[in-house]
């Protein structure tokens, strides 16, 4: 501890016991859609909207539970930064540990008293900005089974995170459960992709309020079922069931380390609970070594369930899945199970990786491998959905670097506001799939603008989001994870935890490259000339409200997430109260949470990130802009139109304009057959320095991506998971033919070999 | 007492047992010699019960008893219903469940 409260500014005058009906009643929330997946399962053909209806009721009815969860909650925090002492209430039907007033003193003194499961210790520090009083999370639990000794508990636990998570998967649930209605309307299996829609809401909002890292185990095997059954929703043909199977096994492999380690964490800490867990990492009561090794493992489990490098390769696969699915579980909840798993235990993870102080560790390398890595491949892939998944990937791993260097708040920030546009993103893309039958930007899209207005306005809304410009949502959440690296403090601007400069320089190559793909993605989808077929259907026409009423509301979402976690310093005055309102009230501040301090923005960073962000979308739009130019005069036609009357290239794009001016002026001068010296000297340097920069970035760029997905991605990487997996075949092959003759004598005869050999050695040894 | 040959006794049986299980083809040549290696685990059973004065030992030797003579008759039955539809209980004929 005394290493620790170097960090602390101020030690906590107090711990405040959170309480209050609703999040003590927390667990009606994951029962709701559990009971409704069994209704609907055995009932729901029956209904009059085939099951539909009664999804979306429990749905909604555990949204507004979240809700008042959340209000519940920040009212906690409030009060117990006014009357600490006032706030303090008895729970003794449970056995709940009420701890009241501080154990100043190290973390030696620490006792567990018998029959508490909790129990505060030493000095809580935390930031000026979290007051001093430190809230315990509500726990509510009881006792499933007894053996030998030990015993196993099923419970709830409620704190910031949780009510945060509970917000995000029942409001993306909700809307895609009403976006579904339209989309999926008339498929052969509709009741039973709503059943399994309640199902995965249940287990995912299980898996968040788990109160030990078993229940955590089973809601994650839970959600990957609900995965698997969705992806292969249409498995009748090979390629979705081929998917869904990928996806199944990929986990397994990271699931095999979620087991170790928290098998591991187990026997280290004794006990299953989270809380425990926690507070034996940060106490030291944990050797290193075993820390360390058990958060390797969990890593393990991260890589394959958030889809990081080498293990996201199920991620663009999965997307056989109908539209929605991808969007409620690819890209905004499932995947950021990985993330929430981190960021829950994130004292084993502080303690183990030692993430304080120093400058590498195994979670920053993974995310920014990915962040980079996945952002290259999103180029290179013309099927829309398969953009959106490698960009969920690239994501993820800003998250999961966020984690690895210590900026907990960001990533978690980042986890709220990327699912509101991503979700937004995918379902942007299923309303164009649905007027289009096709997910292939380059045949089947171009030129949506016209036909789709609403869909067009909130996926450019979103994109604008997702790349970070300000002032939508993403901007601050990203901005947010640079600051955290610490590594701008080469260049002025303070730290966090340590100074991740790799994790810095590679945010920012993947803040460029997030929008180089993006403006890709936006060209390719809604403008140039319309290159599909709709088979005699006419043209294709904006969706239904069912379909467009979800993604305005996504798209507001996108706008106004962002500011509910203003940076220190942004605001002042009266105002100065809404900053950083949501680190408040979702980073916890007990004994459970390592001292994590936070870096401070930095202006400098922020300026320098747009920059490079609006250097991608000016690359990738000129690139794409020069090439239409150069091969055909409708396109040139069509692209003047563009950038004369498009209200994105007014409202975020002015350099892109600028460019095009540049570029039309040129070709003016060249038309009228001016020839003079200033022209050519124009000539050249807008031939070969603008335009030739501007190609060879592209060029380069795509040459790289394509470069990294066919060699890297589909030889090395599903290289190695395909040679594991000839490698058992082989063994397999060669125990059948050798061993597996049908022969009894022959099985006989090795059974009792073994038995001899053991025996033999049982006298030997023992 | 004379326990080594007891022990000795026991263990010929073993092998005679075990010789019988991997040698032998025909199926209730197998099942006899399964019922020689019970029979040597049950004298040693008796042997250490008896010079060890517990009665733990004849017990269990009962216990052998009674489930070898339930594995014989489920055993018998499996062999007879080969016969029936292979016409021969030669087990090395048996192998149509290989990998």
């Amino acid at each position: 501890m005394i290493a620790l409260s170097t960090f602390a500014s101020e030690a906590p005058t107090s711990l405040v016991q959170a309480g209050g009906w609703f999040l003590e009643k927390a667990w009606i929330i994951p029962a709701l859609p559990a009971i409704s997946f069994v209704l609907i399962l055995f009932f729901g053909k029956r209904m009059k909207y085939k099951g539909a209806e009664l999804g979306i009721l429990s749905i909604a009815v555990a949204f507004i539970l979240a809700i008042c969860c959340a209000g519940q909650w920040i009212d906690q925090v409030n009060n117990a930064g006014d009357h600490s002492e006032s706030q303090q209430q008895e729970h003794g039907e449970d056995h709940e540990a009420l701890v009241k007033g501080t154990q100043m003193g190290d973390s030696n003194e620490i006792e567990m008293a018998a029959g508490e499961d909790y129990l505060a210790f030493g000095s809580t520090g935390e930031d000026e900005s979290h007051g001093s009083v430190g809230i315990q999370p509500v726990v509510e639990k009881f006792t499933w089974w007894e053996s030998g000794g030990r015993t196993f508990q099923v419970g709830i636990m409620v704190d910031g995170l949780t009510v945060m998570m509970l917000f995000v998967v029942t409001a993306i649930s909700l809307l895609v459960h009403i976006y579904s209605t339209d989309y999926v309307s008339g498929d052969r299996r509709y009741t039973h992709y709503f059943a399994f829609l309640s199902l995965f809401s249940s287990s995912m909002l299980f898996f968040v309020l788990s109160e030990n890292v078993l229940q955590a185990i089973v809601g994650w095997e839970l959600v990957g079922v609900c995965s698997f059954a969705l992806i292969g929703h249409w498995w009748e043909e090979k390629p979705n069931s081929d998917a869904a199977l990928k996806a199944f096994l990929t986990n397994r492999v990271g699931d095999m380390g979620l087991l170790v380690g928290m098998i591991i964490l187990f026997w280290a800490a004794g006990s299953w609970s989270i809380i425990d867990i926690n507070n034996a990492a940060i106490g030291h009561e944990i050797g290193h070594s075993t820390l360390l090794i058990a958060a390797l493992c969990l890593t393990a489990a991260v890589m394959s369930k958030s889809g990081q490098f080498i293990l996201h390769t199920w991620l663009p696969d999965a997307m056989a899945g109908p539209t929605p699915v991808s969007a409620l579980i690819h890209a905004a909840t499932m995947v950021v199970a990985g993330i929430y798993m981190v960021a829950r235990l994130y004292g084993v993870f502080f303690e183990g990786y030692n993430i304080a102080g120093s400058s590498f560790n195994i979670l920053a390398l993974v995310g920014s491998v990915t962040l980079v890595g996945a952002g290259l491949l999103a180029f290179v892939q013309d099927d829309i959905k398969k953009v959106l998944a490698y960009s969920t990937v690239s994501q993820l791993g800003y998250m999961v670097m966020a984690l690895g260097v210590g900026a907990w708040t960001a990533a978690v920030f980042h986890l709220f506001t990327h699912a509101f546009f991503k979700a937004g993103l995918f379902l942007g893309a299923g309303s164009v799939s649905h007027a289009v039958h096709s997910f292939d930007m380059k045949k089947s899209m171009g030129g949506m603008r016209k036909f789709m207005p609403t869909t067009f306005k909130t996926f450019v809304i979103c994109t604008i989001a997702l790349m970070g410009l300000p002032p939508l949502a993403g901007f601050w959440s990203k901005d947010e994870i640079l600051v955290g690296t610490g590594g701008w403090g080469l260049f002025g601007g303070t730290g966090g935890n340590g100074s991740y400069v790799f994790a810095l320089v590679m945010g920012i190559i993947g803040a460029g490259l997030t929008c180089a793909y993006m403006t890709r993605v936006v060209y390719l989808t809604f403008f140039g000339e319309f290159r599909g077929d709709t088979h005699g259907h006419g043209e294709p026409h904006e969706s239904g409200k069912r379909i467009t009423i979800p993604l305005i509301i996504l798209a507001t979402m996108a706008v106004l997430t962002g500011f509910l976690n203003l940076p220190l310093g942004f605001l002042t005055g009266d105002a100065a109260g809404w900053q950083e309102r949501f680190g408040h009230y979702v980073e916890p501040v007990a004994t459970y949470f390592p001292l994590i301090s936070h870096g401070a923005p930095s202006w400098s960073l922020a300026i320098f990130s747009t920059i490079v962000a609006l250097i991608g979308v000016t690359a990738a739009g000129g690139y794409f802009f020069v090439k239409v130019k150069a091969q055909s005069p409708a396109a040139t036609e069509l692209a003047n139109g563009l950038t004369s009357k498009s209200r994105v290239a007014k409202a975020g794009h002015t350099l892109l304009k600028k460019n095009y001016y540049l570029d039309h002026l040129y070709t003016d001068i060249i038309a009228n057959g001016t020839k003079g010296p200033v022209a050519n000297a124009a000539n050249w340097t807008n031939q070969k320095g603008i335009d030739e920069a501007v190609n060879q970035v592209g060029k380069q760029t795509t040459r790289a991506a394509t470069f990294v997905y066919e060699k890297i991605d589909q030889n090395i990487v599903d290289g190695v998971v395909n040679l594991s997996g000839r490698a058992s075949e082989g063994l397999g092959e060669t125990t059948r033919t050798v061993m597996q003759r049908g022969k009894i004598h022959q099985y006989a005869a090795i059974m009792f070999a073994a038995t001899i050999i053991f025996a033999g050695l049982l006298i030997v040894f023992v | 007492m004379y326990l080594v040959q007891f022990l000795l006794l026991s263990s010929v049986l073993f092998c005679i047992g075990i010789y019988g299980v991997l040698a032998r083809k025909n199926g209730v040549m197998v099942l006899m010699s399964i019922e020689l290696i019970l029979n040597a685990v049950n004298i040693n059973f008796v042997a250490f019960g008896t010079m060890t004065n517990n009665i733990a030992g004849e017990v269990f030797a009962l216990f052998v008893i009674a489930i070898a003579a339930a594995e014989v008759g489920v055993g018998l039955a499996i062999v007879l219903l080969i016969f029936r539809n292979k016409r021969s209980i030669d087990l090395s004929t048996i192998d149509s469940m290989k990998g």
